[in-house]
């Protein structure tokens, strides 16, 4: 079935959140959301990145990978694409705002480990998207990990001012909120499916 | 299957190529700021080669402002007025600026990168501010993690400090650490001996410089510091005065008494040391010499956790224990303390307690 790339997008969005469906990207995922600022701007990184680097994927697996038969390699052309990109981005956003680098450039090192924005490079190959759809598939999972890791800060700095049992503080208990927050996301699940 | 292999090689290698090279020229391209001019106090300018830190863009011009992190934006030392070129203040130094200095264009120069021409003020005393070049010409232990330097003064031959400064030693490339670092050390000299200096070396585990000090550094090697920095130093008054020291804290104040005991002073004078056990006392005995030198002055090691091999029948405990006994006129008293952040605050609160001002506190926090 030919799914659009609007449906797309929302559905990475909500019923199959990279990040609360697959679980991916969690490492920057636990360790930033402390604080709703913080994990803002490392959200709205993770939007950009994952919107750009599914569409320069998606143009090098077709353009480049296929053609020379070497498709196999895509694990790691994808991860040297993507960490040229990081950079290529850190040196431009610093040249020309420093308060945006400030603000955003700080994460992108931490976003090339990201493993949600590998993922989704290779999702879209494994799916069959078209290029319009790769992007949107790409921009809606970077929305939706914004969204979830946005959710998680707020709950944590809620958390914070609240006991917690000393065994379940730090991780523990955020990957507790972060497990009934996927079970909450499966309401959406009926909506459309697209994995 | 070989040219299948070699074939692979040279793709994956020509994309790594072209991703590094689009790199290179991005790197020439948008980090390149080319030639800037630095103006300082209105009079002196110098041209540099921008993209770099306004503070090492300045050390490279032998203009030395403090600092004691090194360029890592987390000591706050190195702020200084930058009138125009700065560019919007960075969350990275609000912590370490008040609105008001905000309101006088203070920046911390570490974290104000040279893009364009900048303007700048400095107080004209950072010209006294030198590099000095030295040789190591004695490396002796204290304890069994503390070490003692002495420096012998090669370029300048000379230097002019108060008892109480500090000066920011350059490691020198060793092992793995490809990067020379600077850290700052209190002398722990007296201002008299200009010609060498001393300096007090605690190893930290795993630090850049101290590893150094501590596991390559021989005599007779050359070294490089910048130097003096700092405001920690003994204030002319009839005030008593109390030290309090912690570890390798008692540097700065090792200087400041050798240099009173030269100079003749009626002041009351009490000293407290702390350490944990025996094994990290030291200067022990040139400080019960120091104190038969002085009309009124009292050493006082202290052990925070002896143990029963110490063999201790001294003062056990923290430094306000003793607070009663030896502040007889805390109205009248100044304080000068040296040690870790957390030493540091727990004195000072108890001085405030007992009723010491706290414009007579004066210390040096290890950063």
């Amino acid at each position: 079935m030919e799914l659009s790339s609007f449906i797309i997008f929302l559905a990475a969005i909500f019923t199959s959140n990279i990040l609360l469906t697959n679980f991916l990207g969690m490492c920057s995922f636990l360790s930033v959301s402390k604080e709703i600022e913080s994990s803002l701007g490392l959200g709205f990184a993770v939007v950009f990145v994952m919107t750009m680097t599914s569409a320069l994927n998606y143009l090098v697996y077709h353009h480049i990978l296929v053609p020379m038969n070497i498709v196999y390699l895509q694990y790691i052309i994808f991860i040297l694409v993507i960490a040229a990109f990081v950079q290529l981005i850190e040196i431009i956003i610093e040249r020309f705002s420093p308060l945006l680098y400030y603000s955003l450039g700080i994460f992108l090192p931490l976003i090339t480990v990201n493993c949600a924005i590998l993922g989704v490079s290779l999702f879209l190959i494994i799916r069959n998207y078209s290029f319009v759809q790769s992007v949107a598939y790409g921009a809606g999972s970077g929305l939706g990990w914004l969204l979830a890791i946005l959710a998680l800060a707020g709950i944590r700095q809620k958390v914070k001012e609240k006991f917690v049992p000393i065994g379940l503080r730090g991780a523990g208990l955020s990957l507790i909120i972060t497990g009934i927050m996927a079970l909450a996301f499966i309401g959406f699940s009926g909506v459309v499916i697209i994995q | 299957m070989l040219f299948g292999i070699i074939n692979t090689v040279l793709i994956v290698s020509a994309i790594s190529g072209i991703l590094a090279f689009l790199l290179v020229i991005a790197d020439l391209v948008f980090a390149n700021y080319g030639e800037c001019k630095i103006t300082i106090n209105d009079k002196k300018e110098v041209k540099v080669e921008g993209g770099d830190s306004l503070l090492s863009t300045l050390n490279e011009n032998k203009i030395f402002l403090a600092s004691a992190c090194g360029g890592r934006g987390s000591c706050g030392f190195c702020r200084c007025k930058v009138t125009a070129g700065a560019g919007p203040i960075l969350p990275t130094e609000k912590p370490f600026l008040s609105p008001q200095d905000i309101k006088d264009d203070f920046r911390l120069a570490c974290q104000v990168k040279v893009k364009e021409d900048i303007k700048i003020e400095i107080p004209e005393d950072i010209f006294n501010i030198k590099k000095f070049k030295a040789k190591v010409s004695q490396i002796k232990d204290l304890t069994h993690d503390i070490k003692e330097l002495h420096l012998q003064l090669l370029e300048p031959q000379e230097i002019d400090f108060k008892a109480g400064q500090y000066v920011q030693l350059q490691s020198n490339k060793y092992a793995k650490i490809k990067k020379s670092v600077s850290r700052a050390y209190s002398i722990s000299s007296s201002p008299d001996k200009n010609k060498e200096i001393e300096l007090i070396i605690r190893k930290v585990p795993d630090g850049i410089c101290t590893t150094w000090v501590h596991e390559y550094l021989q005599e007779g090697e050359e070294v490089n510091f910048t130097g003096p920095f700092g405001d920690f130093y003994i204030r002319d008054s009839k005030a008593d005065m109390i030290f309090i020291a912690g570890g390798s804290g008692k540097a700065p104040i090792k200087s400041m008494i050798e240099y009173l005991s030269k100079h003749k002073t009626e002041r009351r004078m009490v000293y407290i040391f702390g350490a944990r056990a025996r094994k990290d006392l030291y200067y022990t005995e040139h400080f019960q010499n120091l104190e038969k030198q002085f009309p009124d002055f009292t050493y006082l090691p202290i052990l925070s956790r002896p143990t029963a091999q110490c063999n201790w029948n001294g003062k056990c405990g923290y430094a306000p224990n003793y607070f009663d006994e030896f502040i007889k006129d805390p109205k009248n008293t100044e304080a000068y303390l040296c040690g870790s952040p957390g030493m540091i605050d727990a004195v000072e609160k108890g001085l405030k307690k007992k009723g010491v001002s706290s414009e007579n506190i004066y210390y040096d926090k290890f950063a």
